[in-house]
């Protein structure tokens, strides 16, 4: 890991002032937020809950932030060394996916003075999914913190000092990954919870198992997005050979998630529904080829090591993950009589959250060790403006 | 517990062995005792050594004694005749005069230290106490007197607790209760007019089993019965927190059983367990705010007797709310003008953003490798 260097340049360039300008929008709405209520700026309701701020911002954030998880998994427990230099950046975008996943859940808690009674052990019910998922999404981004340590202290701390943190760390890296196998399937135990709200298609036992591996999916797709971005952004060399490997691991998981889900519809025979079921049919349909086209497209290893073809798979998974979540929470929740779309200030807030995911993660490869040097020898300046 | 002792308790007591082992397990519960208790109040009952009992009575209506007497499990007679040993009791003696007197003497003599001291009703301490006098004995000598050699005492009825009715103002007789007589020793007492009989019932029997009193607050209450505003636990508080209040006697309010608190109920500023326990043994409804009367607060020293009946109640720390959530609710809206336009703009931008990057991918993949 010690090949690894800040990118350096200005934090202020385009990107990172528009994103700024959305935070601040963000930061307003939700001051209001905290002066005049829940209701002054979303949309949710008594029926529906549960709006586009836990449904984006933590349900499909936290998957999209399970890419630490996800190389952690590769490199610590099936330990292929070769993908370290993707953990780091991977790392830091699972950091903010969750820290402000976390920190959203707050935004939408009616009564958020009394989030601390989730720590408190008076207070725990010990049988509730919602207690396991937000303690342990709340350790998680400690543990999250904790692993990045290395990275702030290579800069800052003292030799001494980086020992010691390295001589511990590998406690808080087994807790990385066990902590989000529990919630990410948990998350699917919650719609488990809902019970005959939630559509047939949707509606199954399995849903711990098949969030579970959707989430390792997108964490996979979201280091490949994610390195296809930053080096074509920075102008560095492609890390289409390593980043196309793991297309391989995403292909089998995917396809281990769609043979259950189809292989559970068929079984429970709710074959019918999947065309008798109207727009949801549709959404049902759309989400699966969004999982497919993945399949397909990293078929051969040829393939796998095309950028572009890893790029537009990775893209088709993270659409499939977040659309099978924003259709098993929002669209096949059925309240009759009730009606949730959510309200341009509500938007604009989960919009400011992921400006500032894009603004931390700007600022941290600029200032911090994250990614990995850029030799010079390759002739590809390491260091330009955007 | 040996079988035969419980076996004595049927002829003793007649009682089957479980109408008793019944009876232990409600006094356990309405104390709040843990489980395994009434296995121990079950042995100290079953005892054949019987605590004496005096119980005096001074300024009050005995109505306490009369509500006590409709207890039903046991019966009082049980209780007294076989659980306890009533040695002076004036509206159950069958002496009369001196000697009545001469018993009472008799016993606080026999057993000194050892009995237990009921007192029912005000003391009055005006002018040297002269407004009630027994035998010629003031109300005032009479309750130092047998509270100096007593194991316990107890004060019965809100007269006997502060002072209560008598007390009133402007109290001509210096009306006061026994704890502001009797200050060397605590005073359990046991307020209500009447108090529930069973209040008394399971102090004496929690003494006898564990040979000492239940725990009490700063008035003297055993807390297992006044440790609760009667608001708490009203049957009718649904309808406070919803704000569906009787505003007058018979109005639909009323008769639909809404919430009498602007009929002046005190249940916000009374502690007592009456909601919970209920009043005769005869089942439901049975208590006043079950039966469409608002609460006067009488086991409240200042606020029965004192506050008129169909004053409003301050709510000791459960307020009625601000505002009332609306009746309907707004069941949410479908897609704006602005949401669609701000979801298109956002979706279109992106895909122009990933279109863009997508087709430059090939480009500069082509021109690493080349130059690599």
């Amino acid at each position: 890991m010690a090949h690894a260097s800040p990118l350096g340049g200005s934090v202020v360039t385009k990107t990172t002032v528009i994103a700024a300008a959305f935070a601040a929008a963000a930061a307003i709405i939700l001051a209001y937020r905290f002066i005049y209520g829940l209701g002054a700026v979303a949309n949710i309701s008594n029926g529906y809950p549960w709006g586009i701020w836990i449904v984006w911002d933590v349900i499909i954030g936290t998957a999209f932030g399970c890419g630490g998880y996800a190389m952690a998994l590769l490199v610590y427990v099936m330990n292929k060394g070769e993908y370290h230099p993707l953990v780091r950046p991977a790392l830091t975008a699972s950091l903010f996916g969750y820290s402000l996943g976390g920190a959203s859940v707050i935004f939408d808690l009616g009564r958020y003075w009394n989030a601390w009674h989730i720590f408190t052990p008076g207070w725990i019910n010990v049988n509730s999914v919602m207690f396991e998922v937000a303690a342990c999404i709340g350790c998680y981004v400690l543990v999250l913190w904790i692993e990045f340590l290395p990275v702030i202290a290579e800069k800052y701390a003292s030799p001494e000092m980086r020992k010691k943190i390295s001589k511990t760390l590998y406690i808080f890296i087994a807790l990385g990954v066990l902590l989000p196998t529990m919630h990410q399937s948990s998350l699917g135990s919650m719609l488990v919870v809902f019970g005959f709200h939630i559509h047939p298609l949707w509606q199954t036992e399995l849903l711990p198992l098949l969030f579970l591996l959707s989430a390792l999916g997108m964490g996979y797709s979201i280091v490949i997005f994610e390195a296809t971005l930053v080096n074509a952004s920075y102008r560095r060399p492609s890390e289409a050979g390593i980043v196309g490997k793991l297309g391989r691991y995403m292909v089998f998981l995917i396809a281990a998630y769609l043979v259950i889900r189809w292989g559970e519809i068929i079984v429970d025979g709710k074959l019918g529904l999947v065309f008798s079921s109207g727009g949801l049919s549709l959404a049902f349909l759309l989400e699966n080829l969004l999982f497919l086209i993945p399949i397909i497209l990293m078929a051969s290893e040829e393939k796998r090591a095309n950028a572009q073809l890893q790029f537009v798979a990775a893209v088709c998974l993270l659409l499939g993950g977040a659309l099978y979540r924003i259709d098993a929470y929002l669209t096949a929740y059925d309240r009759p009589g009730w009606h949730y779309f959510p309200s341009v200030s509500e938007m604009l807030v989960t919009i400011g959250i992921i400006a500032i995911e894009v603004l931390a993660y700007i600022v941290f490869v600029k200032r911090l060790p994250v990614l990995h040097t850029v030799k010079r020898a390759h002739g590809v300046a390491a260091t330009t403006n955007e | 517990m040996k079988d035969d002792i419980l076996n004595a308790i049927e002829t003793r007591l007649g009682l089957s062995r479980r109408s008793f082992m019944q009876f232990c397990a409600a006094m356990a519960g309405t104390m709040g005792l843990p489980s395994g208790a009434e296995a121990e109040i079950a042995k100290a009952i079953a005892s054949p050594k019987r605590p004496p009992v005096i119980w005096l009575h001074f300024q009050e209506c005995t109505g306490c004694t009369e509500s006590l007497l409709r207890a039903d499990h046991p019966t009082l007679d049980k209780l007294i005749l076989e659980i306890i040993s009533l040695d002076y009791h004036e509206s159950l003696f069958a002496a009369a005069g001196h000697q009545a007197e001469a018993a009472r003497k008799a016993s606080m003599a026999a057993n000194k230290g050892k009995y237990i001291l009921v007192v029912e009703g005000a003391i009055p301490v005006k002018d040297g106490g002269i407004y009630c006098k027994i035998g010629g004995q003031t109300a005032l000598d009479m309750v130092k007197e047998c509270a100096a050699d007593a194991a316990a005492v107890v004060a019965i009825g809100s007269c006997a607790s502060w002072g209560g009715m008598p007390s009133t103002s402007p109290n001509p007789t210096g009306s006061t209760g026994v704890n502001e007589i009797i200050k060397d020793k605590p005073v359990v007492t046991i307020p209500g007019c009447p108090p529930n009989p069973y209040n008394l019932l399971s102090t004496v029997v929690h003494f006898l089993t564990f040979g000492k009193l239940p725990d009490l607050d700063e008035k003297g209450r055993p807390k297992f019965a006044y440790g609760r505003i009667v608001h708490e636990n009203c049957e009718r508080r649904a309808h406070f927190d919803a704000g569906r209040f009787a505003q007058e006697f018979g109005d639909e309010g009323h008769r639909k059983g809404f919430c009498l608190y602007k009929l002046g109920c005190k249940g916000p500023e009374t502690y007592a367990n009456c909601p919970s326990i209920l009043f005769g043994d005869v089942g439901s409804g049975s208590w006043p705010v079950g039966t469409g009367h608002p609460c006067i607060g009488c086991t409240e020293q200042g606020i029965g007797f004192q506050k008129p009946i169909h004053a409003l109640a301050e709510p000791k720390y459960v307020v009625p709310p601000v505002s009332y959530p609306r009746i309907t609710e707004d069941q949410g809206q479908g897609m704006t003008t602005g949401s669609a336009a701000l979801i298109a703009g956002v979706a279109g931008l992106a895909a122009g953003a990933g279109l863009a990057l997508g087709r430059n991918l090939g480009k500069s993949d082509d021109q690493s490798s080349g130059k690599e």
